[in-house]
């Protein structure tokens, strides 16, 4: 079990949303963690590749910034085992690819875009994931 | 690419990545709590991801208004905003093979490399095989668009 947080939640949500709202601003650009890990993997090395790679790298360094500041790690359970991970990374992975973006992409973003694509894509992953963590907790 | 740029960037995915760890997105616990719709009876339930999200949407919404209303981005020559609208096979089944991974470990994209912060070997093998995933999607996408399929076009 965990506890319900809607105040850090909600101030949470509004950074992620500033952000997103700052990438457009300065570069332009949707800020959806899957494309942006695709392109830096990618054959291709283009002027926005750095970049590309520091966005990532502020990802990273968060959860140092936030411990130095409250002196402690950000909570993390894991509820599945190294053979899950694999399985469970594989497919986000490749449904990400193939649908064109993520939770930030599709879920932030397109959401606040009010496109077709994205309210299809998180009504997708929405149900299959509600279904498969039912699957997972209450049936296996 | 200029310096100022590249930090600029940085600070955009750190506070990115600060959203996430204080909304407690980067806990899978926590996200799959709130996915367990079945445990609502219980009072198990955890609703925290839908003030994440919620709040998300709406500051973007609004600041998206604002931001789009001009000519071009601070660092760039024209925004880069995705223009389809197409419906198509993959919008759908992509997101629903997404969505069974984020149902099985509670990791999505952005919480899982800022985990990776911490260190956790958990969070390795996740990036690693997600990475390996995207790999395949993109063989993939590339070898039935070869065939003539439309799948992953949009």
């Amino acid at each position: 079990m965990t506890e319900f947080t809607p105040l850090l939640s909600t101030l949470g949500g509004v950074l992620i949303g500033l952000a997103a709202v700052l990438l457009m601003l300065f570069k332009g650009r949707i800020a959806g963690i899957s494309g942006i890990a695709i392109r830096i993997f990618s054959n291709s090395y283009d002027s926005e590749m750095l970049g590309r790679i520091a966005f990532i790298l502020g990802l990273i360094a968060a959860p140092l910034v936030y411990a130095t500041v409250t002196g402690h790690w950000p909570k993390m359970t894991f509820q599945t085992g190294s053979l899950g991970l694999v399985v469970a990374g594989l497919l986000v992975g490749f449904g990400s690819i193939l649908g064109n973006g993520c939770t930030s992409g599709h879920g932030i973003c397109g959401l606040s875009r009010l496109s077709p694509r994205s309210i299809t894509a998180v009504a997708s992953f929405m149900l299959t994931a509600v279904i498969t963590v039912f699957v997972v907790r209450h049936v296996l | 690419m200029k310096l100022n740029s590249i930090l600029i960037q940085f600070a955009i995915g750190l506070l990115f990545g600060l959203g996430l760890v204080i909304a407690g997105m980067s806990d899978p616990a926590k996200v799959l709590n709130f996915l367990d719709l079945a445990s609502i009876p219980s009072g198990k339930w955890d609703p925290s991801l839908a003030f994440v999200l919620g709040s998300g949407v709406i500051t973007t919404f609004f600041g998206y208004r604002y931001v789009l209303k001009r000519p071009a981005p601070v660092l760039d020559t024209s925004f880069h905003v995705p223009q389809s609208s197409q419906i198509d096979r993959a919008i759908v089944i992509g997101p629903a093979i997404f969505g069974i991974g984020w149902g099985i470990a509670g990791f999505c994209p952005g919480p899982a490399f800022t985990a990776l912060g911490t260190g956790s070997i958990g969070a390795i093998t996740f990036v690693v095989s997600m990475i390996a995933g995207m790999f395949a999607a993109r063989w993939y996408v590339a070898s039935t668009v070869l065939n003539g399929d439309a799948v992953g076009q949009g």
